[in-house]
Order: structure tokens, then sequence, then C-alpha cells
């Protein structure tokens, strides 16, 4: 019985017609696809882009070179070092990420204790020579002072869930 | 089941265990795990953190383990609720008033009170009040402070009090007020203070050198030895990126136990010092050119090669590896030059034909601990070699009479019999009236000796010091590593064997360095080839080498202002040469002014390499850092110049392949420090006029050290001054806090005046190998001080 109806579907193009019927739904929907770049999808506070260290209000770099986003990182991205400030607390002497290595997991962000480490909204970047795809510690916290009203604000819409 | 052993249950698990015996000690034998933060098995009981609270049948509380003897027939449960739920509340209080700062404390990831949170902690504190705050203590330059990570288990003041012999830190206060700290602000002076750092649990007392740059978990680690005393203790390397990052004691019952002095565990801030040589460098028509090491070989290659062999000097140290002291000796002999020597800090090598095969300790480390008299001559055995002194300190509470007699009344950390200054000549006549002493009272003394004894009649002092040895059924004579700046050492060695000879007691030897006994082995010496064979043409000792100017020095890892006894001596020689060749670690102006070729050499934590401690252990390390820029490993620039000019024999692809072919030399040796004596001893008579006494100060003793930054700041780090009594000081007119012009053999030098009673009469006291004495002549001799 089974063969029967598979030799009638198979003769009859029963199946071409039903994804062409699907197809000629899709026709007449709301299209999902954007005019990138002049339009852009909307992006979730938990969006993980490009990597930011970010600042106190009253201009202190938080991280404190506690290393754990070093540990963490399942690619080996994030190389420190440390010492100690003229001031006597722990600060990084060098905070590098390659970004050819990260793959964006956000764990960073996760274990960072002071929310120093964080990933902005950006995601939109290019590199023009070899080299430039590790940022340091200085190119990070200017990325951080930029878009620091951006990343506060999506901190604390995601502050409940936590 | 004898009367000394009693059987125990814990958690259903049959234990036999010693009469006494406290619970945790078995607990731990039998690999059961009990938290706890304040016990150490080597130091005494507290019973404070209650962390290691138990169940005990029919006890009607939680028992600490830690202080609960085993009884017969005890039965414990470890796991219990009961156990569990008193381990908690205990975890739950200490948690109250910590920080929990883990991510900026150096601690973090190998911290006793984290990992024990981990099993016992709540995930959430239920305590919401405010936190204790305890402010920092400064307490020197080696230990950093976070006091209000302190959960009070004590460990680091019962460490004071029972191991270092100094009651530095103690607990001030009551309850939630306790306080540790210095009693008075000041800092801590032991010279094993860094062991706080191991025992503290928590992260209230750290590393200052190596603060906040590396973390636990990003460490490697390797095994090595310390090279700055001849107790070779065991160490691990801790590295980061080929970089020695901190050092941490090895367990070894037999050499260290679990402890490292300060100088052996900071020592290796010396490795990245500014003034490292990271290059090979040459003079040509006065100006330094940094040259590769192909250039430099050449060059250092030629040299040797044009000089005539008797023309030549080969001076190194005794903290050089056994693998370098050996190709050294083997290059020299190789070219047919017999002059090599490490002993820069020993003027008098007259007796050097009866010298033991290597000096030793006569005895092994531990049985220190069980010995019911020592006398230590010249040698201020505390800063020398720590972890001698600790040992015989163990010994000194256990009742035996440790005696010491020095130039300068050292304080010591534990009781002695006596300990008092002597000046050179005095020191000779007291161990003379020890030995008239011991024959008074029908002890047997050498014939060679007896002569001279006739003529003495012994003081009280010297009557006790026969006593306590004579007596004692274990007994020993040390001759500290202050001896060879004596300036009659073969004489002071000679009654010091009298004295162990007639009292039965071991003699035995401290020397200096961490590898002097390797540099005897190796044949490191112009008298004897490796093995302490007799040389076929004993060649000229360092003092004699550098009398009579050579036309080329080839130094080893020497720096020419501070290795030497005499450093005037040092620079009249080495200015008198066509050619100096110096393979050495760091730079400085003298080895500039001096120097024409220098080889940058790799140092102790950068090559594999052998040491040979006091008792005649052999202990290897293999490389745990990566050399300081260009530098190179000893053995493998002295194989190089070996392949360039001697044929074969310098085929060596490893040390290994070093050390194999010494210790196939060494096969035959048999330590043994029977010395014979001289036609007839002599006791001489004490010199007019002042005398300089001095020792090379425990962070002085090498290169290495002294490059040190941290130990360099300590209050042990010793600039050059002149050190007298009060008595002296009156009779030159000069008072504490004055400067004085020292001259000594026509070089002079201005020094600041200290006023201690612990020098005798006759003398002032002026450290060695330190700056400001680099100016000055032989460590002991004559000397003028004036008003400056």
């Amino acid at each position: 019985m089974q063969q029967i109806t598979s030799f009638i579907k198979s003769f009859t193009l029963f199946e071409l017609a039903r994804g062409l019927w699907l197809t000629r739904g899709y026709l007449f929907s709301r299209k999902i696809t954007i005019r990138y770049p002049e339009e852009k999808t909307p992006q979730s506070p938990r969006f993980r882009g490009l990597h930011a260290l970010r600042r106190y209000p009253n201009g202190e770099e938080r991280c404190i070179a506690c290393k754990l986003c070093e540990a963490v990182c399942p690619a080996c991205a994030i190389t420190i070092e440390s010492e100690e400030r003229e001031d006597g607390t722990r600060r990084t002497t060098r905070y590098d990420i390659d970004l050819f290595k990260c793959i964006f997991c956000g764990f960073c962000e996760e274990a960072c204790p002071v929310d120093s480490i964080v990933e902005t909204r950006l995601f939109e970047y290019h590199f023009e020579k070899r080299g430039d795809q590790i940022i340091t510690k200085q190119q990070l916290l200017e990325i951080g002072d930029k878009y620091e009203a951006q990343l506060a604000a999506d901190r604390a819409a995601d502050a409940v869930y936590r | 089941m004898s009367d000394d052993t009693v059987s125990i249950e814990v958690d259903g698990q049959l234990l036999s265990a010693r009469r006494g015996a406290m619970l945790i000690e078995v607990t731990d034998a039998a690999g059961i795990s009990i938290p706890r933060f304040c016990y150490h098995d080597k130091l005494s009981v507290a019973a404070n953190c209650r962390m290691c609270l138990v169940e005990v049948e029919k006890a009607p509380k939680p028992m600490p383990a830690c202080a609960t003897p085993v009884m017969d027939g005890m039965k414990v449960y470890t796991n219990s609720q009961r156990a569990v739920q008193a381990q908690r509340g205990t975890m739950e209080f200490l948690l109250i008033n910590h920080p929990l700062d883990c991510p900026i404390c150096d601690q973090g990831g190998e911290c006793e009170l984290q990992d024990v949170a981990m099993g016992y902690g709540h995930g959430v504190s239920r305590y919401a009040d405010t936190k204790r705050v305890v402010f920092d203590k400064d307490i020197g330059p080696l230990i950093a402070t976070e006091m209000t990570r302190c959960i009070h288990c004590t460990r680091c003041v019962r460490f004071g009090e029972e191991i270092a012999g100094l009651r530095e830190l103690g607990a001030t206060g009551r309850g939630e007020d306790v306080r540790i700290g210095t009693y008075v602000e000041k800092s801590v002076v032991s010279e094993m203070s860094g062991n706080v750092i191991d025992l503290c649990p928590v992260g209230a007392l750290t590393a200052k050198p190596s603060r906040y740059t590396a973390r636990a978990w990003e460490l490697l680690q390797h095994a090595g030895i310390a090279t700055h005393d001849c107790v070779g203790s065991n160490l691990f390397h801790h590295t980061r990126d080929g970089r020695v990052m901190r050092v941490v004691p090895r367990e070894n019952h037999a050499v260290n136990e679990v402890w490292l002095s300060d100088r052996d565990r900071f020592s290796y801030e010396g490795l990245y010092s500014d003034a490292r040589l990271r290059q090979p460098l040459l003079k040509e028509a006065g100006e330094w050119h940094a040259v590769e090491w192909e250039t430099a070989l050449a060059a250092a290659g030629s040299a040797l090669m044009a000089a005539a062999p008797q023309e030549m000097g080969f001076l190194t140290t005794s903290s050089a590896s056994l693998e370098e002291l050996y190709l050294l000796q083997k290059l020299a002999r190789g070219l047919g030059c017999a002059n090599v020597d490490y002993r820069l800090r020993q003027p008098d090598c007259d007796d050097q034909a009866h010298d033991p095969v290597m000096p030793w300790l006569g005895q092994n480390l531990g049985d220190l601990e069980h010995l019911q008299a020592a006398l230590v001559v010249a040698g201020n055995v505390r800063k020398d070699q720590p972890l001698v002194a600790h040992r015989l300190r163990k010994a000194a509470l256990d009742g035996a009479q440790v005696s010491l007699l020095n130039v300068r009344a050292y304080e010591q950390t534990f009781p002695t019999l006596v300990n008092d200054a002597l000046a050179p000549a005095a020191l000779l006549q007291e161990l003379a009236g020890i030995a008239a002493a011991l024959l008074s009272q029908g002890a047997e003394v050498p014939a060679q000796a007896q002569e001279a004894l006739a003529k003495i009649k012994p003081t009280t002092r010297q009557r006790k010091l026969a006593d306590s040895l004579g007596s004692a059924e274990r007994a020993t004579v040390l001759l500290g590593s202050g001896a060879q700046l004596h300036p009659g050492y073969s004489v002071l060695r000679q009654w010091a064997s009298v004295v162990a000879a007639a009292s039965g007691s071991v003699f035995g030897y401290l020397p200096e360095g961490g590898n002097a006994a390797g540099a005897w082995l190796a044949g490191c010496v112009p008298h004897r080839g490796p093995g302490g064979v007799s040389a076929d043409t004993a060649g000229q000792t360092a003092g004699e080498m550098l009398r009579t100017p050579r036309r080329l020095y080839f130094l080893h890892g020497v720096d020419p202002e501070f290795d030497f006894a005499d450093p005037q001596l040092a620079h009249s020689g080495l200015s008198g040469a066509d050619c100096v060749i110096a393979v050495t670690a760091f730079e400085s102006d003298a080895l500039l002014e001096h120097a024409d070729i220098i080889l940058p050499l790799a140092l102790h934590a950068e090559i594999d390499a052998t040491y040979v401690n006091a008792e005649g252990r052999w202990q290897n390390a293999n490389a745990a850092a990566r050399p300081c820029g260009k530098a190179r490993a000893g053995w493998k620039i002295l194989r190089v110049l070996g392949n360039r000019l001697i044929d074969g024999g310098f085929d060596h692809n490893s040390a290994r392949a070093v050390r194999g072919e010494v210790q196939a030399c060494c096969e035959s040796v048999r330590l043994d420090n029977s010395l014979p004596l001289a036609e007839a001893l002599r006791v001489p008579a004490a010199s007019r006029g002042l005398l300089r006494v001095a020792e090379v100060p425990i962070y002085a003793v090498d290169a290495l050290t002294r490059h040190a930054m941290a130990l360099q700041k300590t209050g042990d780090a010793l600039r050059g001054a002149v050190h007298m009594s009060a008595a002296q000081a009156e009779k030159e007119k000069l008072t504490a806090g004055d400067t004085a012009r020292v001259t000594q053999n026509g070089s002079s030098a201005v020094l600041l005046v200290h006023i201690e009673d612990s020098i005798p009469n006759g003398c002032v006291w002026i450290p060695s190998g330190v700056p400001g004495s680099e100016k000055l002549g032989p460590a002991c001799g004559a000397v003028e001080v004036f008003k400056a």
C-alpha cells in the first residue's frame, strides 16, 4: 500500500507542489531581511561584541588584575601582567586581548568580579595590518570611555536577572 | 599490642596509633582529611581555630582533633552530622570578619581558607553587619601584610617563638579585638622570617618582592637547590614565562625540613637586577663594545693561547656549580696551568696539603639536633648557615650546651653556654687553653700539642668549655665560615682539631658558599685534582696569584670588589695583568675597569647544575628559568673554550655528562676530617696595635645576594662601617656617629663609627664584601683609625 502511495506522489510531483506552496506563502508575507548597513537589527543588552575596560565614575580604572578572565578564557586570548602601583593597589601593566583568538563567549565578562572587562555592542570593526588584532589596555580603556553610557545602561538592564 | 600503641576507630576504619599522639596526626598518616588552620606539624598545638572539630563517641561536645590525644578504643567520626555541623559553624564564624577580597589577594588560588570554604562554607553569608578592619603594619621589605585577612591561627606567632627563636610577632587584645603584629612598630629581623609567608593559611602575610605579580595557577614549579650556604636547602623555583617569580621551600627532612632562609628565598631577585649582563662585551682601545658570542669566544680563546701557561691565573668562587668548577680546572690544567683556586677569602693556605678531600660537616645535618655539646669556632652560624643554627637551636633547647667563640659576640637565637668575642690571637690561645684543660682532666692530647700546652694555665671559661665538650657523649667542634678570614687559619684549624680529638668530639667544617665541598671534589684548588687526588704540580693559591701578578686572569663568576678577603690586593693583582677574561653574571665598574673580555654567565636557576653540601650530599637541579639576555651556562662556555684550545676531553653535551665524569673521579672518595698535625703546634703571641676583624655579612656572601633588591633593604644588609667597643672608641677619641678614616696597607676609606660592646678591645670590626669596604685591605689585619 505504502509503495503505491509513494509511486502516485512521485508521479504527480506532489512534494514539489507542496514546496512551491510554502514558497508562495513567504512571497506574500512580511520580509525579515534588512538593508544593512543602512538598517540594523535590534540588539540585546547582553550582546557580545568588541571588548572594553570600564572605569569607575571617578575615573579610576576598575580592573584589579585578579586575572580571573585570563584564567577562564577558553581560547587563551587574554594576556595580563600586573604589579603593585605606587599607591599600593594591585593593577595591570599589560592587558592584551587577541581578537583572532577570542571566540566571544563572554566568560571574561562573567568572571570579572568588578565588571571591568565587558563586551560592548560593537561588532563592526576591522584590522588593517597583522598585529592590529591584539588590542591593548589603552585601547580597551578608550573603548570603555567612549561607550560607558551604553555599557552602564546595559549592565543595569541585565542586573535584575543576575 | 604493645604498651606504646593504641587502636582507635576513625569513620569505621581501624587504626593503630602511638600512645599520646594527637588525633590529627593519626588521621593525617592514614590519609583521612580533617580541615585545619592553626595546626602545623612543625609547630606546637594551639587549638585556637576550632576548624578540626570532630565527633568523638561518648564525648559531650565535638573535640578538636589537633588537641585530642588518642585513647585505646576511641571511636571518632570526622564526617558525622555533628562533626560537619561544628565545622560549618566554625567556618561561618571565620568568614564573618574575613574581607573576601580574594581577587586582589596574592594567596588567591592557593589559600587554605579558600579551599576549606569551598568544602564547609555557605554560598551566601548570613552576616550583614560591618566587618572588622585592621590597619596594616610595615614589618620590613620582605613580608607584605594585610592584617584584615588574618584569622588568628597564630602560626606566625608560634613560628617566631619556637623556630626562629625571636618573639617578633604576637597577638594583642582579646576576642574580636585580637591583633597580630609586632608589639612596637618595627621590622621583623629573623633571617628565617620568610617562612611565615608559607605558614600563613590566608593572605595576611605574603611575599613583598613578588607582590601582585603572579597568580598561583600561572606558575610552573621547578625543583632547585639553594646556593648561598653549605646546607644546600631544597627549594622550588616558581616560574612564569621562563622567569622566576618566587621561591618556596621543598620539603626534605634530611636537609632543610620544611624551612628556607630568607637569603635562599629572596635572592632570586638578583637574577633580574639591572646590573645583569645580557651580552658579551669586548674592550677595544679602551672602549667597550657589545659583540656576538662567536667574536667574544674567539677573542678569549686567542688570549688564552697567547699567554704562557705559568703566567695565567684561574679564579672562581664557591657559588659556582660542580660542573663549572670541574671544567674550569680541566681547562686550566689542560692548558698546562695549575693556578686555579676558589679560596678568594682565605688568606692562609699554608696547611693546604693536610686539607681533607672536602670540608665535611663530619656528621649529617640531622645529627646536629641530637648533640649534647657543640663548639662553633669563628663562625656566625645564625647568619652564615641559618638552617644549621636552627638545628643547633633544637639541640640547645633540648639541653645541649652550645658555645661560640668568634671575633665578635654575635647574637644567637638560642641559649648558649659561652658566646664570647676574642681577638684573632686570643682565639688561638683560647683553643689551646681548652686543650690544656682537657689535658689536665686526663684526656689524650696529640703529642705535637703537648709541649705548647705545658705552659698554659686554663681559665675558668676554658675549663667550662672543656667540661662541656669532654663530658658530652655526642659533641662536635665546628669550624665556622669566618675561620677562613682568620690570618692564621691553618693554626686555628689545627687547634680546633686538637680540641675535638682530645674531647672525643666530631670535628666538622661549615664551609663558606654553596659549593665549597664541590670545589674540592672537582679539583678547583691548586694542589688537588678531581676526587681529591694530589696534583702532579701544585699551582699557586689565589693569594699567591694576586701577590705576584699574572699576565692573564680568568675570573669565573668573580666580582673583584666584593668576593676577595683583600680587595686591594685583588685590585693591584688584576691591574698588573695584560688581559683579564671575566665570565660573570653582573656588570660592575671595577669589572669594566679591569677586564678586557666579559662573557655573560647564566646563574643557578637558569642552568642544570650540581651542588655538594657540607654533609657531602650531591644535589642536582635542572634549569628553571630562561637565561637573562644572551647569557649562557658556565659549563657550556668552558666547554666551548676547551674545545677550541685543547684536543679532546671537552665533548660533553649535557651538564649530566660533566657530572658523570666528576662522579667517576670521586668514586673512591671517603670523607674524613682527621687532620695530620704539624711538627709541633705553636700558640702565637698577640700582636700589638689595632687589628681589623670582619665577617662576610649574610647578604654580601655572593653576587646574586648582593644584587637582590629586597634583601639589600633589610637591616642585615650592612654597609662599610667601623664597629668598636666603647672602651676602644674612647682610646681612639671617637664617638658613635663620627666618621673615621680607616687606613690599611696604604689604602684608606672614610667610614661611619658604630659603638658595639660585642667587639673585643684592640679590634675594630669592619664587614667584608660590602660597599665601603672594597677600598680596604685584608678582612683581618692591622689597621689604623683616625677621626676624619
